[in-house]
């Protein structure tokens, strides 16, 4: 069977072509070229999904990897091809068009179609909204100096890593996860790196106090200086290019280059134009459906219920989240039985250290840490700060090298059952035994 | 280049030819193999690419490091001839590998 090029997908060769349809305009259309975006047109041909597929993404490359721009890309460790999320072959093997560069400007709901920037229109069959989320920008004198950079597209990291380097300064803004990978991953470059934070701590608002001395004292062996406590009055600099990060204090932090990360701000700009129920993040349901049923949205552009936890709504920025969504809309779309409920997990790397995160300590009312929190670099850390709630139930492990904690607390907060707090700080007492 | 065979839970197989210097886990998720999810990119973090080497390679394939071990542990059936497929570098050495994909990942 020779198909027709459909309007929502240009299909060529005859590869499993029988089973494709072949309908005019049928078929899913994603909006969003990224992690979440990619794996699900991958996981929609997995499941056998036979309409057409296409990606519309508004960067100029294929989907790929984020979490190694701030790590291993921006070291030099990771090439281009090893960043992709799956070779570009593999889009066209597959039947997945990819609209790359290209920009979708609304959603007409009732015509089933997306408009692209330029007044092109593409049918839908069914919508999946991927767009993600962008750096949160503050307003501040100076932002729009040369050497003020972001980091959340390749585009962004190229820039960073050309600021970088032995001999050059960086300024990061914000201690959260992006600042800190990025420090330690400038520190590996040679540049000298200053870490300026609001907050009297770094990652204040997603770990707790332990985790935060640890990160600071072990940022620090390595060479990298903070300022807490700080309020960033402008960027200054001269001819148009940074020069440096003037603080609240009247006290002027010199730099090359000045990474801002402050945080992240959902695309729902699109959903919310449509109609779309939006509150921080598109409101989606387990199968990712938003409130059209033509409409799925997936990722970080979504605020989504949270079985563990009393089925409050969360909006998650990591990857694991975007491949469950992923894997919830295309049961979804393709009819199979949902996918089981997961623990959220989330991982950093920064030097040698391996943080990893799981669930998220909504109730919890207690903090237990297991294994020395104060050993430094050289003695090998490794210590796991676990958060219960009143009934001893495990709300989130955060694990520093150590995997044992960290597999066996996702068991034990998806389990919901009790533990022995005794045992859980004992080191003695296999995180086996814990679980069992 | 080394052809490497992936064999799902359920008996289907495919054989790819990987580029060496690729861990096993991206020969599988460049090809879209079913069975290997592979969440966090291969950062030995996640568990999720859990593999069982075939007994004529796991002396070629090696032992896995503390952490990879520590991961495996707690892995959904995990066996002697388990190895997470991240962690596994293909060289030319391993022409001829062969993985099975466990029945869940998760």
């Amino acid at each position: 069977m020779r198909l027709r090029k459909s309007d929502a997908c240009v299909i060529d060769g005859e590869t499993e072509a029988s089973q494709l349809a072949e309908e005019p305009g049928s078929g899913v259309v994603i909006v969003g070229g990224g992690h979440a975006g990619g794996s699900v047109a991958a996981l929609l041909r997995q499941y056998h999904y036979t309409g057409s597929i296409m990606i519309i993404g508004d960067e100029p490359l294929h989907p790929y990897q984020r979490p190694p721009l701030s790590k291993a890309w921006l070291k030099g460790e990771a090439d281009a091809e090893s960043l992709l999320l799956r070779p570009a072959s593999f889009y066209e093997e597959n039947h997945i068009a990819l609209r790359l560069g290209a920009h979708v400007e609304r959603i007409d709901r009732s015509a089933k179609t997306v408009v692209l920037k330029g007044g092109e229109t593409i049918r839908y069959t069914t919508l999946i909204l991927a767009t993600g989320a962008r750096a949160r920008r503050i307003t501040l004198p100076g932002l729009h100096l040369k050497g003020v950079l972001e980091l959340r597209t390749a585009a962004d990291a190229d820039l960073l890593k050309a600021a970088l380097g032995p001999g050059k300064r960086l300024a990061v803004v914000g201690g959260g996860y992006i600042g800190l990978e990025a420090a330690a991953s400038a520190r590996a470059l040679g540049a000298e790196v200053v870490v300026i934070e609001r907050e009297s701590r770094v990652l204040a608002r997603v770990a707790c106090e332990a985790l935060s001395t640890f990160f600071q004292d072990y940022h620090r062996a390595k060479g990298v200086t903070f300022v807490l406590g700080a309020g960033v009055e402008a960027i200054e600099g001269t001819g148009g290019v940074a020069e440096g990060v003037r603080l609240s204090s009247g006290e002027l932090i010199t730099a090359d280059a000045v990474l801002v990360g402050v945080g992240a701000v959902p695309n729902q700009e699109l959903a919310q134009a449509a109609d779309l129920t939006c509150d921080n993040g598109i409101v989606v349901d387990l199968s990712a459906r938003t409130s059209n049923p033509d409409i799925y949205a997936i990722g970080d552009c979504t605020r989504r219920p949270m079985p563990l936890y009393e089925g409050r709504m969360h909006r998650l920025e990591s990857v694991p989240n975007a491949l469950e969504q992923a894997k919830q809309a295309a049961a979804a779309i393709t009819g199979r039985t949902p996918p089981l409920g997961e623990t959220p997990w989330f991982w950093s790397d920064q030097y040698d250290l391996k943080l990893q995160i799981a669930g998220l300590p909504f109730d919890a009312t207690q903090i237990l840490i297991r294994g020395d929190p104060h050993a430094l670099p050289e003695g090998g850390a490794r210590f796991a700060v676990f958060h219960l709630d009143a009934q001893n139930r495990v709300q989130a492990v955060e694990a520093i090298n150590a995997g044992p904690e960290f597999m066996a607390g996702r068991q034990i907060i998806g389990s919901r059952k009790p533990v022995a707090p005794s045992k859980l700080r004992d080191m003695s007492v296999s995180m086996k035994e814990v679980a069992a | 280049m080394a052809k490497i065979t992936y064999i799902t839970h359920a008996g289907d197989s495919r054989t790819l030819d990987v580029k060496t210097g690729l861990t096993v886990m991206e020969g599988a998720i460049k090809n879209n193999v079913p069975g290997i999810d592979a969440d966090c990119g291969g950062a030995c973090a996640c568990a999720t690419c859990h593999v069982y080497v075939h007994e004529a390679w796991t002396d070629k394939v090696g032992t896995p490091s503390a952490m990879e071990e520590s991961m495996l542990d707690f892995a959904e059936g995990v066996k002697s001839n388990s190895r997470l497929s991240c962690q596994i570098r293909v060289t030319d050495d391993l022409d001829g590998l062969t993985v099975t994909t466990p029945e869940s990942q998760h």
